[in-house]
């Protein structure tokens, strides 16, 4: 069970907000959820290598040299706030 | 010539002997986006520039160039690929404002092959839905009847691709987001192997199961796009090495000598409705007529598939997604006092408006799974049953060539019909999912109707082994009792 605290502790971690009203709802559909997805835990696994990655090919290299393809104006276009070529944000300490 | 019956090769012949303009094709798509997408909403962004993207297609043929395969194909392109100058949204309130300074790979590739975009197509929000009613630009609406969903979370593609609003588009698969909507749209829609095409420049979900693929009018069609987009990319290191095959000229209807596997676990199947279980069977009898031998297979861990790919791919979506901070891109939540804030308080903000409900579902569900206490019961022990589905599936396909199966439980059902239940919702991912979990390839083909409705069936093959799937989907795109019917909206 995941209760209504639980909820308000993995959004902290995850650092979302979430309104009362999303933590009730979260609270019972997750902890529905979660009550389903329980029975992997009947599979046997001991010894099993987790799989994180479907494909068993090896991690190619490139060669370390930089390529310019984006300009800083480029990069910063998107910035919801900015000076010049530098993000802005609100003072926080 | 009939654009909307046209093949892409078709089309790209006509473009290069000059019969047609690249720009007379992409103005006659983008003519019916006009008229007829207020029904459905498919497009979130209508590319302004396409005209004029065509007219360097005219320019190189006028030339004597060659443009490529795809010469003057215009495409719709789900909204999880960014594409330079054009907005990529996920179909999120949270990147509604990005404009990517660059293509995605499949973009990019598309282009050099002589494709052109006609626009963005709308999906659930970050690709997390089967409904497609997840979507900040509001739901896409089914072509067959609009009263029902499109299937999700490619719904826009495969709502543009079935009402001819595109000759051909894009989606993304995680766990069913092609072919899914394919079947609900009556449409070709081919998730590839894993690693056979570059993620780089696509919004990212669910990184070790995210593949784009082709949703189109035919299997050849499919093929086709496939030589395009699929081949090793010195930008997504989990890109195959191996050379891709030209699907498209190998396409082969006889299916002598072929197994097709049907898996015990999802054959009759409780819960099925009856005209998708009435299409699966008249899918096995067609590839018996065709030649085809039938083989029982067990892939006995698929009975966990849901739980393994939600405990997954939610644990890798809170992970991808926690690069929204509001600080460099996307939405930023607005502070009022002009002194110092909270910095928990500004990301936390910043996210809680800019993702919506089913977004923060699967970040929360993937936080707990990842957090300390759970990750060994739930994520940890999901990678590893995951280990042990893939073996599974490996044992089975030295028994049979191509599965052949459901692709979903249902036809398309009425929008708003489950969204107050998400455990209902993500059960409907059942058939799909595993294929994800696996990395194995997989398409739907239209093969059925329940009354004005399409139904596609499923086809699933080894590794690498796109050609057998294709081959199989020709073989009963032939016999298909959806071809030659249009949905409604058209």
């Amino acid at each position: 069970m995941i209760d209504k605290k639980a909820i308000e502790h993995i959004a902290k971690l995850a650092r979302l907000h979430v309104s009362g009203e999303e933590a009730e709802q979260f609270s019972q559909q997750l902890s529905k959820a979660l009550g389903y997805f329980e029975q992997i835990s009947k599979v046997e696994t001991k010894g099993i290598e987790p799989l994180v990655t479907p494909s068993d090919m090896e991690v190619f290299w490139r060669e370390d040299i930089s390529i310019k393809e984006l300009s800083a104006e480029e990069l910063v276009a998107n910035a919801p706030e900015k000076v010049g070529n530098l993000f802005k944000v609100p003072p926080v300490v | 010539m009939d654009l909307i019956k046209a093949s892409l090769s078709e089309i790209s012949s006509a473009v290069k002997t000059k019969k047609v303009s690249a720009v007379e094709v992409t103005q006659f798509f983008q003519s019916r986006i006009t008229k007829l997408d207020s029904q459905l909403n498919s497009y979130v962004t209508v590319n302004e520039s396409a005209s004029k993207e065509a007219a360097a297609i005219d320019a190189k043929v006028a030339k004597g160039e060659d443009p490529g395969l795809l010469a003057g194909v215009p495409f719709g392109i789900k909204d999880m690929f960014c594409t330079r100058g054009l907005r990529t949204t996920a179909g999120s309130k949270m990147l509604s404002e990005f404009v990517p300074p660059y293509d995605a790979t499949v973009v990019a590739r598309l282009r050099s092959a002589g494709a052109t975009v006609l626009g963005k197509l709308n999906q659930d929000e970050f690709a997390m839905g089967s409904s497609n009613e997840t979507s900040f630009f509001g739901p896409v609406k089914n072509p067959w009847d609009t009263a029902h969903v499109p299937g999700g979370s490619s719904g826009g593609s495969a709502a543009a691709q079935s009402a001819r609003l595109a000759a051909a588009t894009l989606g993304t698969d995680t766990g069913g987001s092609i072919r899914q909507p394919s079947s609900l749209c009556g449409i070709v829609g081919v998730k590839p192997t894993y690693g056979r095409v570059s993620r780089y420049g696509i919004v990212s979900y669910a990184s070790s199961l995210d593949q784009a693929g082709p949703m189109v009018s035919s299997v050849s069609d499919a093929a086709l796009t496939l030589e395009v987009i699929c081949g090793r990319d010195e930008k997504d290191s989990t890109t195959s090495e191996r050379s891709v095959p030209a699907f498209s000229k190998n396409l082969n209807q006889d299916l002598k000598g072929m197994k097709i596997g049907l898996m015990k676990e999802y054959m009759n199947r409780p819960g099925n409705h009856v005209d998708t279980s009435k299409t699966v069977e008249a899918a096995i009898d067609a590839v018996k007529k065709r030649g085809a031998e039938i083989v029982e297979i067990s892939v006995p861990l698929t009975e966990h598939a849901v739980p393994m790919y939600y405990l997954i791919a939610a644990s890798e979506c809170s992970s991808n997604l926690a690069r929204y901070d509001g600080v460099k891109y996307g939405h930023r939540a607005h502070f009022d006092n002009l002194g110092s804030i909270d910095l928990d308080a500004f990301y936390e903000k910043s996210r809680g408006e800019g993702f919506g409900k089913e977004v923060k579902r699967r970040i929360m569900l993937g936080t707990y799974c990842l957090s300390s206490g759970y990750y060994d019961a739930y994520y940890n022990k999901a990678c590893q049953v995951r280990r042990l589905l893939r073996q599974q599936y490996t044992e089975a396909f030295q028994k049979c060539d191509v599965i052949l199966s459901a692709v979903t439980t249902h036809p398309a059902f009425k929008i708003g019909e489950r969204v107050s239940d998400p455990l209902a919702m993500y059960l409907n991912d059942i058939y799909t999912v595993s294929t994800n979990l696996a990395g194995l390839p997989g398409m739907s083909v239209p093969f059925g109707m329940s009354g004005h409705l399409p139904i596609g069936v499923q086809l699933t093959a080894a590794h690498f082994e796109e050609q057998k799937m294709l081959n199989v989907g020709f073989a009963l795109e032939k016999d298909s009792p959806v071809a030659g019917k249009a949905p409604h909206v058209i």
